[in-house]
């Protein structure tokens, strides 16, 4: 059964209609990959499910519980956690404090040692750097400390967007590895990615999305060999 | 080519822009007005060193703009920076005494050239402002080749004598009263100044103390370090002791004048500490902030004074009400702002803050209100007895509410709601994806800044015994996000710093009233240069601001000592 579903969804910014009759779903245990150009509403879809952006139209559910009618903040409770593009962390705050930031929801202090604990094991460059003021941090650190402070949330659902932007090779295949990880752990992992190779090798279906609309869903593997896949998003000729 | 150009650019820049600035300092008249106060007795006045600190100040600006190397560039732009300051006056003196520039500028008398050139006529007065210029530059970038310690050292105990020469009118009187100590007031003060054996004694007593402490003071600190828990537990604790029996001491210390100007910046602390939370923990940009101090006032006059005849409720009785409205108002300005930011936020609340007055002084609410006429015979607070009336028995009162709005404001700090607040102010709507409900903390912030605004507007209204509206001007909203800026924005002890720094000093020099807002202006820019982080910064900024500093100088300090 689908853990996260996304039906029909139309979602304006003011008269900009960024997402025309979007549907998904992603099952437990799952990662899903969309795919598609700049702009083409990839961000925007991301933002309906942790509650960001308020679709005009259609309903986002977890596990039957309809989200739409919930705030940001309480769908974080429901354990749908968001790795915004750009990464966006606390840049005044040290790396310690970003985490503590991401445990925000959680009030059992047993469980947020546990999860630090789990996010150095994943990332042991947060560990070295635990006091450096975050802003200091070179990007790819940046990318690991975003994504280690969703993890302090417990995610259920973990809503990636774009991890690889901006790495070197060697860190977007570190980043790869820790999303397989996470995988294997059990979580549900929605990825949002320009890099469709990556994107498609470690996930299990994907989305292809263009100017708003779902134009493509398939498993990965004949997404891969899909020609226009290859041509518009893995530079093939 | 090019080279030459880059060599001479920050000096002559810098000192363009500095020259312009004394230009003004001087032009609007505050140099002469400086003049009549002497820091040393017949020797150099308050004027004179008002120059004198501008042209350093320029030239190690200069300097440091240069680059921090070993080479003579940066020495050599300070001369130039300050020198060309100079030129400035001396270009002033040069026209003032050709033409008569009186018609347009008040202020360009010739007592202010007599005074730029110390009296000397022709050709040798313009000469001498060139030398001083020059002299500034030379002075500048000694300091700028000293040693870190060194240059502090020398620079704190200048301004300790400075600050001596200035606050004469509150040292004296303070030393007098302390009996047979009287006689160390009489020989460093004359009645205008300092004495000259006065002023050089401060300067070697604070260059000797700071050396020791940059000296010692890691042993001292280090050695604290090492002490049982149990020890350092009982220093804390003593220390804790004696700041409270001189916070308790102090108005009768201080005698009546002084104590009535601890208590407008205990006001202003109150105020500040609220604003603080408002601006400095939750980020947003709140400049109506006087009108919940407004309101804080109001509702206490309405429910006490027998003017108005509504009620009369004691000081006690109304002050819950005071706040309870105050933090009902806050969430009531912060549900129409909640989507605003920056700049919008800054003028929305601007707006609400002129409502407010406007209302106030309005003829339609004239009869709860009073109108222009304000509302008086606010009766004094007492307890069991003990009536405050006094300033130095305001005092008290005053000091209880900072006490506790402190107290408030750190266990606030450390709690998840300013967690909370943190992270709304670094950025919205990760805030928001982290779980963080932004109504409530933003409602949070304004009520409890609200809150102690409106605790500081009825211990004030009780303190004049009554109302006006036009002490609730937008000015105030003003000085008070001034005074948090220079203190450091988020910093508990820097709204207190920042409040005796912008309303302490002003009150304390009140003959030099007029220059206030200039003072301010100038206070505000120097800051942004010098110490961005404010005053006394949250520790967190200071770190992250001056990270490159730390590491610069931490390194090549170990292998000079050894
Ligand atoms: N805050 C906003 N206000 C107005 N328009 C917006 C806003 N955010 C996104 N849009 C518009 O919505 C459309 C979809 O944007 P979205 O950010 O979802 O794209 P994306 O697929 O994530 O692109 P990218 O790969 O460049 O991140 C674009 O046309 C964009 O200009
Ligand atoms: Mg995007």
């Amino acid at each position: 059964m689908a853990m996260l579903e996304v039906e029909n969804v139309h979602a304006y910014y003011g008269k900009i209609h960024a997402l025309k009759d979007i549907s998904l779903n992603i099952d437990k245990g799952e990662i899903v990959t969309l795919i598609g150009a700049n702009g083409a509403g990839k961000s925007s879809t991301l933002k309906t499910m942790s509650g960001l952006l308020r679709p005009r139209q259609g309903s986002v559910r977890l596990e039957g519980e309809d989200l739409t009618a919930l705030r940001a903040h309480e769908i974080v409770t429901r354990g749908v956690i968001q790795v915004p593009e750009g990464r966006r962390i606390f840049g005044q705050l040290t790396v310690m404090e970003n985490l503590d930031m991401g445990a925000f929801t959680c009030r059992d202090k047993q469980q947020i040692k546990t999860n630090i604990d789990k996010v150095f094991i994943l990332f042991p460059r947060l560990q070295e750097r635990r006091r450096q003021v975050a802003g200091t941090l070179s990007g790819g650190e940046q990318q690991m400390l975003a994504m280690g402070r969703a993890l302090m949330a417990n995610p259920q659902v973990l809503l990636l967007d774009e991890p690889s932007m901006g790495l070197a090779p060697v860190l977007v295949d570190s980043i790869f590895d820790t999303i397989r990880r996470l995988h294997k752990e059990g979580t549900t992992i929605l990825l949002v990615e320009q890099n469709a190779r990556m994107a498609l090798q470690v996930a299990s279906r994907g989305y292809v999305i263009q100017t708003g609309v779902v134009v493509l869903s398939d498993s990965a593997e004949n997404l891969q060999k899909n020609e226009m896949v290859r041509k518009a998003y893995m530079g093939e000729n | 080519m090019t080279q030459t150009r880059s060599l001479w650019e920050h000096g002559v820049k810098t000192g363009i822009i500095g020259g312009v600035a004394v230009l003004v300092i001087a032009l609007v008249g505050m140099v002469e007005s400086f003049h009549r106060r002497d820091i040393i007795a017949e020797v150099i006045t308050m004027g004179q060193v008002l120059l004198l600190i501008g042209g350093v100040f320029i030239g190690y600006i200069a300097a440091k703009r240069t680059g921090s190397d070993e080479s003579l560039a940066p020495g050599l732009n300070a001369v130039i920076g300050s020198s060309v300051t100079g030129g400035f006056l001396a270009f002033l003196v040069i026209v003032g005494r050709l033409i008569n520039l009186r018609a347009v500028l008040v202020n360009a008398s010739p007592m202010l050239y007599k005074l730029l050139t110390l009296g000397h006529k022709g050709v040798a007065g313009i000469f001498i402002i060139l030398l001083i210029g020059m002299g500034c530059g030379v002075f500048a970038a000694a300091l700028f080749y000293l040693p870190r310690l060194t240059r502090r050292v020398i620079i704190l105990s200048l301004s300790s004598m400075i600050i001596a020469g200035v606050l004469q009118d509150l040292i004296r009187p303070v030393i007098a009263a302390w009996g047979p100590v009287a006689v160390v007031s009489e020989w460093l003060f004359t009645g205008n100044g300092l004495t000259v054996s006065g002023s050089i004694s401060i300067v070697i007593l604070i260059a000797v103390v700071m050396t020791a402490w940059a000296l010692k003071g890691q042993d001292i600190k280090s050695g604290y370090g090492n002490l049982s828990g149990g020890s350092q537990r009982g220093i804390k604790i003593s220390a804790f002791f004696m700041l409270a029996v001189v916070l308790l001491a102090l108005p009768h210390i201080l005698g009546l004048f002084l104590s009535e100007v601890l208590t407008i910046v205990g006001l202003y602390v109150l105020l500040g500490l609220g604003l603080n939370i408002v601006v400095g923990y939750a980020g947003m940009l709140d400049l109506g902030y006087v009108a919940f101090f407004a309101i804080g006032s109001y509702v206490t006059a309405v429910l006490t004074s027998p003017e108005l005849g509504f009620f009369s409720l004691t000081f006690w009785q109304a002050l819950p009400f005071a706040v309870v409205l105050g933090i009902f108002f806050g969430v009531l300005l912060g549900i129409p702002v909640l989507k605003m930011r920056g700049d919008y936020l800054a003028i929305a609340t601007l707006g609400f803050g002129e409502i407010i007055r406007i209302l106030v002084l309005s003829d339609f609410l004239r009869p709860w209100l009073g109108g222009a006429q304000g509302a008086g015979k606010i009766p004094k607070a007492a307890i069991m007895g003990y009536q405050f009336i006094t300033p130095q028995q305001i005092y008290y009162l005053i000091l209880a509410g900072c006490i506790l709005v402190v107290f408030i404001s750190l266990r606030l700090k450390g709690s998840r709601l300013g967690r909370a607040w943190m992270a709304m102010r670094e950025d919205e709507d990760v805030a928001q994806a982290m779980g963080i409900n932004l109504v409530a903390t933003k409602l949070l912030a304004f009520a409890t800044g609200a809150g102690f605004s409106a605790l500081s507007g009825a211990i004030f209204a009780s303190k004049l015994g009554s109302v006006y509206p036009h002490s609730f001007n937008v000015i105030i909203s003003i000085n008070i996000l001034c005074l948090i800026i220079v203190g450091g924005m988020g910093s508990i002890p820097g709204v207190i710093v920042g409040a005796a720094a912008l309303v302490g000093l002003p009150e304390l020099l009140r003959e030099f009233a007029e220059y206030r807002l200039l003072v301010y202006g100038a206070a505000l820019v120097a800051m942004m240069i010098l110490r961005p982080e404010g005053l006394w910064p949250e520790v967190r900024h200071k770190m992250e601001l001056h990270a490159e500093e730390e590491n610069n100088i931490g390194e090549p300090e170990p292998s000079t000592a050894t």
